[in-house]
């Protein structure tokens, strides 16, 4: 205590003799505010040096030939006129794969989190709590662990027990190699990422459908309301509005996020004849194996705005609403 | 009337059609998982037999035993578990820490750029690591962490979900209650340690999941920042034991290392999922 008031005086006397500018400034950095840096300080200097620096890096580098070891060099819209007309896998297959991959996936699994959720609210809570936990599950096993669950499933001899499944009814009449087989990995990974894909946002749903107020329900029905199909439309969805676009941009994210497992099913990038190859692993073929980072930023840059896109696509259907 | 059955709390026979189709989804969701469960403790004759059994006749405990005598790079596995272990405990310590007292400042205080960091931040919700993983690289090699437990950890600990969600939780805290402490003299610390941080549990405990399971899981800071095998991760160790090979005999070793994977996961969830619901309420995106 004796400090700190020691110290007001000090800034007190300084003060008077300063500027009014100068004044306002040291009580900027006064005690109430110094905390305020103090508890941002840590959490900031991360997400800037981690997040939004090598977005910015992705940018500036995009511009530009880089190999890695010389210091890179402007090119201008170079890159990215290379990837457009010259790179004949970009637009032949990998942006396909990533649009097909995404269109799927992403609002496959962001229907089906909001229908299981819908199904969840209505069932006794301690049923609700183990099917949930069943239906969340396969979400913990994002990244290499899902890759080799499924590895494991579709293991290419007869001892695979989806092989032997198929087998055994006579669908097929010998193993199939479906990882390495360019017709069947990208169906597969349309399936595992759709198992894998009620994440955080499918618990954001049903947390917000618990918590809807019934006397919206009620006063809708005494309002003349039908049927459940408008009652989900009219009500419920309105009244959950926030939480489903906290999902959707969760299940975008995660959707993208996926896109490499490609990769790590059939091990080998690129995938058998492209089949799996997305933008993720297109990044990491020119910037890692190829050392051509400056296209590797570019398409990170192109990433980044599809991402964008669909998420500002999404926000402007749910605000239509308003 | 014919709705209105939200949170029901007693079973009542309209339920039976949600039933009909949650009961074969769900087992549909859970074969995988538990067929990897089964596989795990399969012996090496179950695991060649032809047709191969769903379920596990005769359990034992080899593939945890080949998996951990396996010596990968010359190393134990026990190295990498351990490996895995401090960099988790760190990241998720840390994240927690730093989310909660930028949480607090940004619910509770007016401060300059206030709005741009939050609104910079919702844009990160969007982030996706793996797109900029080069220019990531850059950053790590200039900051000099290349090749340390420290590129395992920093790039980690800032989840712009998590401070999303601990932000929104704060809201929900009362400005009086803040205020009357103030009152009785309380600094920020002080207000920090004995109102935010107790009640604002739930959320931390859903920040702490979900930088356990970015951390855990991850791959990448191995592959890309750290090649000394020494400070590799167990996520790494896995990635490259399934690459190496396709063969039965590693799908025994592979599931064993998948349980260790998954598990933890799962009983830290299980442990903390009724605090993750009360946090995604208000998980709300505008």
């Amino acid at each position: 205590m004796m400090a700190k008031t020691k110290i007001n005086q000090g800034i007190k006397k300084v003060g008077s003799k300063l500027s009014d500018s100068m004044t306002k400034t040291i009580h900027f950095l006064e005690d109430k505010n110094r905390t305020t840096y103090i508890f941002l300080a840590p959490y900031v200097l991360l997400f800037f040096t981690f997040i939004v620096v090598p977005v910015f890096l992705a940018f500036i580098l995009s511009f530009t030939y880089f190999n890695g070891i010389q210091f890179p060099t402007f090119n201008g819209f170079n890159n990215y006129l290379y990837i457009l007309t010259e790179d004949d896998v970009f637009m032949k297959t990998i942006l396909p794969n990533t649009l097909l991959f995404s269109f799927i996936v992403g609002p496959g699994g962001y229907i089906l989190s909001f229908l299981l959720a819908w199904m969840l609210s209505q069932v006794t809570p301690k049923m609700r709590t183990v099917l949930a936990l069943i239906i969340y599950s396969p979400s913990m096993t994002a990244g290499i662990a899902i890759a080799v669950v499924w590895k494991i499933m579709f293991s290419g001899d007869e001892q695979g027990i989806i092989n032997s499944w198929l087998l055994r009814l006579s669908l097929l009449n010998e193993p199939l190699q479906f990882l390495q087989n360019p017709d069947y990995l990208m169906p597969i990974m349309i399936l595992v990422s759709l198992w894998g894909s009620m994440g955080v946002g499918f618990l954001a749903i049903l947390a917000g459908l618990l918590n809807v107020n019934k006397e919206l329900y009620e006063a809708a029905y005494i309002d003349g309301m039908r049927n459940r199909l408008q009652e989900i439309f009219y009500i419920t969805i309105p009244a959950i509005k926030k939480q489903m676009m906290f999902s959707a941009v969760m299940s975008i994210v995660g959707t993208f996020s996926a896109g490499a497992i490609g990769v790590a099913l059939s091990g080998s990038n690129p995938t058998p004849q492209n089949a799996g190859q997305m933008i993720i692993n297109h990044i990491e073929d020119y910037g890692i194996l190829r050392s051509e980072m400056g296209v590797a930023a570019a398409l990170s840059v192109i990433l980044l705005l599809i991402i964008l896109a669909f998420s500002t696509f999404f926000s402007r259907i749910l605000k239509e609403d308003d | 009337m014919i709705g209105v059955n939200f949170n029901p709390q007693h079973y009542h026979k309209s339920q039976n059609k949600l039933y009909a189709f949650l009961f074969p989804f769900a087992i549909f969701m859970a074969l995988p998982i538990v067929y990897i469960f089964s596989t795990a403790f399969k012996p090496i004759d179950e695991l060649f037999a032809f047709p191969p059994r769903f379920l596990v006749q005769q359990p034992t405990i080899n593939n945890f035993r080949d998996l951990f005598v396996f010596i990968g790079y010359g190393l134990p596995v026990m190295k990498f578990i351990i490996n895995s272990l401090i960099v988790t405990l760190f990241v998720v310590f840390a994240s927690v820490l730093f989310s909660s007292m930028a949480g607090y400042i940004l619910s509770k205080k007016n401060f300059k750029g206030k709005k741009f960091l939050f609104e910079v931040n919702k844009l990160a919700l969007m982030f996706v690591p793996i797109a900029v993983t080069i220019p990531r690289f850059l950053v790590i090699t200039e900051i000099g962490i290349v090749n340390t437990m420290a590129a395992h950890v920093l790039p980690m600990i800032a989840i712009p979900v998590g401070l999303f969600l601990v932000k929104q939780f704060i809201d929900q805290i009362p400005n009086e209650l803040i205020e009357a402490a103030k009152v009785d003299g309380a600094g920020d610390f002080y207000i920090y340690i004995k109102i935010i941080v107790p009640l604002t549990m739930p959320a931390l405990a859903t920040v702490a999941i979900l930088s356990f399971q970015a951390t855990w899981n991850n791959t990448e800071t191995s592959t890309l920042f750290v090649s000394d095998e020494l400070k590799q991760t167990f996520a790494f160790y896995m990635s490259t034991l399934t690459n190496a090979s396709n063969s039965v005999a590693a799908a025994g070793i592979g599931a064993a290392a998948t349980l260790i994977m998954f598990l933890p996961n799962l009983i830290i969830f299980i442990i903390m999922q009724s605090r993750v619901m009360s946090t995604m309420t208000h998980s709300g995106l505008k």
